[in-house]
């Protein structure tokens, strides 16, 4: 088992999930550089969050466009897990990795806080272990989290079991207050059509530790591990 | 000093825009025994202006004390200063102002102002962990106002967030004195090990002079000797500069790397007059003096001159000292980074600043007389305003009918109310340090791979410094230690920021004389070294200075992580208790200024007693025998306990006690040294014989529970409570009218 967290310029969640994975899950894990031409070798990749680039131009827009983007795409068809974090999920989106996009905020605000995410499919890797419906308390901060996409997307989304988590409240209820970004469906992250490619705007890697206020993005870490090692 | 009848002068016109005196022009004269070139000029001006030569602060700065067995580096030796933390540790840490360009353009001064203070912490070779920003303005009822705090929020959250460097505290405070210049303070805190301390010297004559990061532009010249006179409206058009935060991540990051090569003899950044200050500074720290050709710099502007290029503040630009022949190695670094570097020049022998453009000589200066600014100091005389704003009868303070009301009001106010509106914008996670996230006293960060955290806030209060310098100054620096103190944290050391109107005013030099005699006090009383420090005069607009207004950057170190403590009521039937038992008096009170619209009385503080209930709350905190710990400053004991009570989610049912006669005095007074405790039933009569014995009074007030707040005559439901505390701030950054 080893894994990748890849490196873009401007990356800066980098290093915490380096931490989550390697310090408290102790999974082998290498820090690869945005130029690395190939994957190969690695089990689970892990886009983290930052401000790719600057996020100058819409967010993730250049970053999909970074070499290591053919591997990670290789990758993905290989059926390896790949989690985009945040800015990760905005990258996977301009890459069309994963279908749709994202808009700024609703409240045109970054946003840093804790928010609960309901989970709605165990299909994916990174959730294979969790309970469906299973609520998770976990850290947002990000400035453009409001996921949009057409009509039809949406329906191929909720046909395929293609949403992975929902915003909802601490008991699993959808409600107007609980979206923090004005996400379409409370949409907290999605997967590709197969399930190995994920995003999702909390961060789980800010949430694996009990002194860090809920550990809660473990099940994240273990479903993966278990899917991996099965 | 005369100077020769016939000596040709520049007019007042070119003096003033380098900020000289016709003095100082003669003594840079004499000293050079020549007239100085137009470059020279400009170069003599930005580093005797106050904002890099601290002229009129310097004699006063030596007061504070600077030396301890934790100070690794003390002030003034390098970018910022160093604490032990142990382990082999360090904090390096620094607050510095961007008051003037944030009063023109609130969101880049801000934003540009964090970038600043970054660069002084990475410098050092350290990797910033913490940023945190403390801000003054105008009242919220003025458009202008808040546009400004919104504005600087703002900038704050943008370049903070980008760059990926946790903002986990700081203060917001408003009051009029500040509509026409607000302040904004930004402080950063950076984790090294000792050895890898980094000294931005330029030595070894011969070594390569590195230029990195943004090209070299027109903006921001003049930056600093503008920030060193009055009227920042007038005096900053055009001259702000504007921030890129992805680029500093790259510098932070690439320099960082470029250490680790060995190839780097010193690392410097660029501030305030840009090449100007960097090149000589690092000269002065060599001993050495630097040769520069400004033709291979960079430029982003075309025709620029040799003036331009030495005094502009374009941002994000590092100055790197390679070790010769190893620049090739250290260049490469930068390049993976994708970024833009120029060997621009290179140590020299000799004392010198020589400037050349391409071969023809552009100015040559020695650089022992532009760091050493002529310094001025003025008499100290008590300003007649103390005697009038000191009166305070109490009985003349009419006490409100309603006292359950009167809280709602407090808590809702301004200075008081939530800041989650604030810090949610802000990243403060980022980083996984935060074990202690903001709205506590002070935050809490882990040092990974050791049992260790940090604690970290700014405080002053400067209606207390404005009624008494003297007091003020060092019930600044003794609130700062107390809320690291809550945390369980021990006070190591502090960095400040001096915001102060024109020290040419002898009732401005007065206040800042005797704060910074408060502030020498309570250092020393309270073992916390002074390691770092920035002084921003010339807070004027129009005719109003604002008040003195200095800012503590406090550092504690918890030993262990884990035996830290919230300031949130834990569980039903804990008792809650006031440590401390200093008299209630209504002095200088948030409670006076919002609820009677008056600003007055003389605040006092007793060092010894601050001393020795911070040393026991520490060690109730170490013994495991407390639930929560929570400052009583701003609001008194009613605010305290209210915000206890939010924090934790329950109510609590408590006797004021009657130390005063007035219930108001006893519930709103701001006497310092007193903390708000909880503990359980069983650990009660623990924490009761440790205060004892430690001779610290501890008063029981009552139990925790239930869903109202009952303190003496206040009696109101938690949820109204919490609620008007929670969208106060947010309701007037808004301008929306308050509904409470």
């Amino acid at each position: 088992m080893r894994a990748a967290v890849i490196v873009f310029p401007g990356s800066n969640c980098d290093t915490d999930t380096h931490h989550a994975l390697a310090e408290v899950m102790g999974v082998p894990t290498d820090l690869v550089w945005h130029a690395t031409p190939s994957l190969d070798g690695y089990d689970l990749v892990v886009l983290p969050g930052g401000f790719s680039y600057g996020d100058y131009l819409r967010t993730g827009a250049m970053a999909a466009q970074a070499r290591v983007m053919r591997a990670v795409r290789e990758a993905a068809d290989r059926g390896v897990p790949v989690l985009g974090i945040c800015n990760g999920f905005q990258i996977l989106l301009e890459a069309g990795l994963l279908p749709g996009a994202m808009l700024p905020n609703a409240c045109v605000e970054f946003r840093c806080e804790w928010v609960h995410v309901r989970v709605e499919t165990g299909r994916t890797p990174f959730t294979a272990s969790a309970d469906v419906g299973q609520v998770l308390r976990m850290p947002i901060a990000h400035g453009e989290g409001n996921y949009v996409a057409d009509r039809a997307t949406l329906d191929e989304l909720h046909d395929n079991d293609q949403v992975v988590w929902r915003y909802t409240d601490a008991d699993g209820r959808r409600t107007a207050g609980a979206n923090p970004n004005g996400s379409v469906g409370d949409i907290a992250g999605v997967c590709n059509a197969r399930g190995n490619v994920v995003g999702l705007m909390p961060h789980p890697e800010r949430c694996s530790e009990t002194a860090l206020g809920g550990a809660d993005g473990r099940m994240v870490w273990e479903s993966v591990l278990a899917r991996v090692a099965a | 000093m005369t100077a020769p009848a016939d000596r040709a002068v520049p007019d007042d016109a070119a003096l003033r825009e380098v900020a000289l005196t016709r003095d100082e022009y003669h003594q840079a004269f004499d000293l050079l025994d020549r007239a100085p070139n137009a470059v020279e000029l400009g170069i003599i001006g930005g580093m005797w202006s106050e904002h890099c030569g601290y002229k009129h602060s310097r004699p006063l700065l030596r007061r504070f004390p600077g030396t301890g067995p934790q100070v690794l580096i003390g002030p003034g030796e390098e970018n910022a200063g160093a604490v032990d933390i142990g382990d082999g540790l360090a904090i390096v840490m620094k607050v510095e102002s961007h008051n003037h360009p944030s009063a023109v353009e609130p969101f880049q001064g801000a934003a540009t102002g964090v970038g600043g203070i970054l660069r002084d912490i990475f410098t050092m070779g350290a990797r910033p962990i913490a940023i945190l920003d403390s801000l003054r303005f105008g009242s919220l009822d003025d458009a202008r106002s808040r546009f400004l705090a919104n504005g600087v929020v703002g900038g704050i959250a943008w370049y903070g967030n980008c760059i990926g460097v946790p903002t986990v505290g700081g203060e917001i405070q408003v009051a009029p004195c500040y509509a026409g210049n607000p302040l904004v303070n930004a402080m950063c805190a950076g984790l090294i090990r000792h050895e890898d301390l980094t000294s931005a010297a330029a030595s070894g004559p011969g070594n390569p002079l590195i230029l990195v990061g943004t090209d070299t532009g027109r903006d921001g010249i003049h930056g600093a000797t503008f920030a060193s006179v009055e009227d920042p409206e007038a005096s900053h058009r055009g001259v702000v500069q504007v921030g890129n935060p992805f680029m500093e991540k790259l510098l932070l990051e690439a320099c960082l790397e470029a250490l680790t090569t060995g190839g780097v003899a010193g690392l410097q950044d660029l501030g305030a007059t840009g090449l100007t200050s960097a090149t000589i500074e690092a000269a002065e720290r060599g001993g050495c003096g630097v040769t520069i050709d400004v033709a291979r710099v960079s430029q982003r502007a075309d025709r620029m001159t040799p003036y331009e290029i030495m005094l502009s503040e374009s941002q994000e630009r590092m100055l790197v000292v390679a070790h010769a022949g190893r620049e090739d190695e250290v260049r490469a670094v930068f390049t993976k980074w994708g970024l833009h570097s120029d060997v621009i020049g290179h140590v020299a022998d000799g004392q010198d600043v020589h400037v050349t453009e391409g071969s023809v000589d552009v100015a040559r200066l020695p650089v022992s007389m532009l760091v050493d600014a002529p310094t001025y100091e003025f008499p100290v005389e008590r300003p007649a305003y103390l005697d009038d704003v000191q009166q305070l009868n109490v009985e003349d303070v009419p006490e409100p009918a309603n006292l359950s009301e009167t809280l709602l009001t407090m808590v809702a106010s301004p200075n008081i109310a939530s800041r989650r509106g604030v810090y949610r914008q802000y990243d403060h996670m980022v980083g996984t340090h935060t074990i202690g996230p903001p709205g506590g006293d002070a935050a809490v960060l882990r040092i990974k791979g050791t049992d260790r955290a940090i604690a970290l806030c700014t405080d002053g209060n400067a209606r207390h410094c404005y009624l008494d310098p003297f007091h003020g100054g060092a019930m600044a620096v003794a609130e700062a230690a107390r809320n690291v103190s809550c945390t369980g944290a021990m006070p190591l050391a502090i960095t400040n920021c001096l915001n102060f109107g024109s020290p040419e005013d002898p009732a401005v030099y007065y206040q800042l004389s005797r704060v910074i005699d408060g502030m020498t006090a309570a250092c020393e009383a309270l073992g916390t070294p002074v390691v770092s420090g920035n002084v921003s005069l010339y807070n004027e607009s129009g005719d109003q200075a604002i008040w003195p207004t200095p800012v503590v950057g406090m550092l504690g170190l918890l030993e262990q992580a884990n035996a830290t403590c919230g300031i949130g009521f834990g569980a039903e039937g804990d008792i809650v208790g006031l440590l401390g038992d200093t008299p209630p008096e209504l002095d200088g009170s948030e409670y006076l200024a919002v609820v009677h619209g008056q600003v007055a009385g003389a605040p006092t503080i007793d060092l010894e007693a601050e001393l020795a209930v911070q040393t026991v709350l520490r060690d109730l905190i170490q013994a495991g025998l407390l639930a929560s710990a929570h400052d009583c400053s701003d609001g008194g004991l009613a605010v305290a306990v209210a915000e206890s009570a939010f924090a934790g989610g329950i109510g609590v049912d408590l006797e004021a006690g009657s130390p005063h006669e007035r219930d108001d005095v006893t519930l709103f007074g701001e006497a310092p040294s007193r903390i708000v405790i909880s503990a359980t039933a069983e650990a009660w009569p623990d924490v009761e014989h440790l205060a004892a014995a430690a001779g610290v009074s501890v008063r029981e007030l009552g139990r925790v529970g239930g869903d109202r707040l009952r303190l003496g005559r206040i009696d109101v439901a938690l949820d109204e409570a919490h609620r008007a505390w929670d969208q106060g701030l947010d309701t007037a950054l808004a301008g929306r009218q308050s509904n409470g």
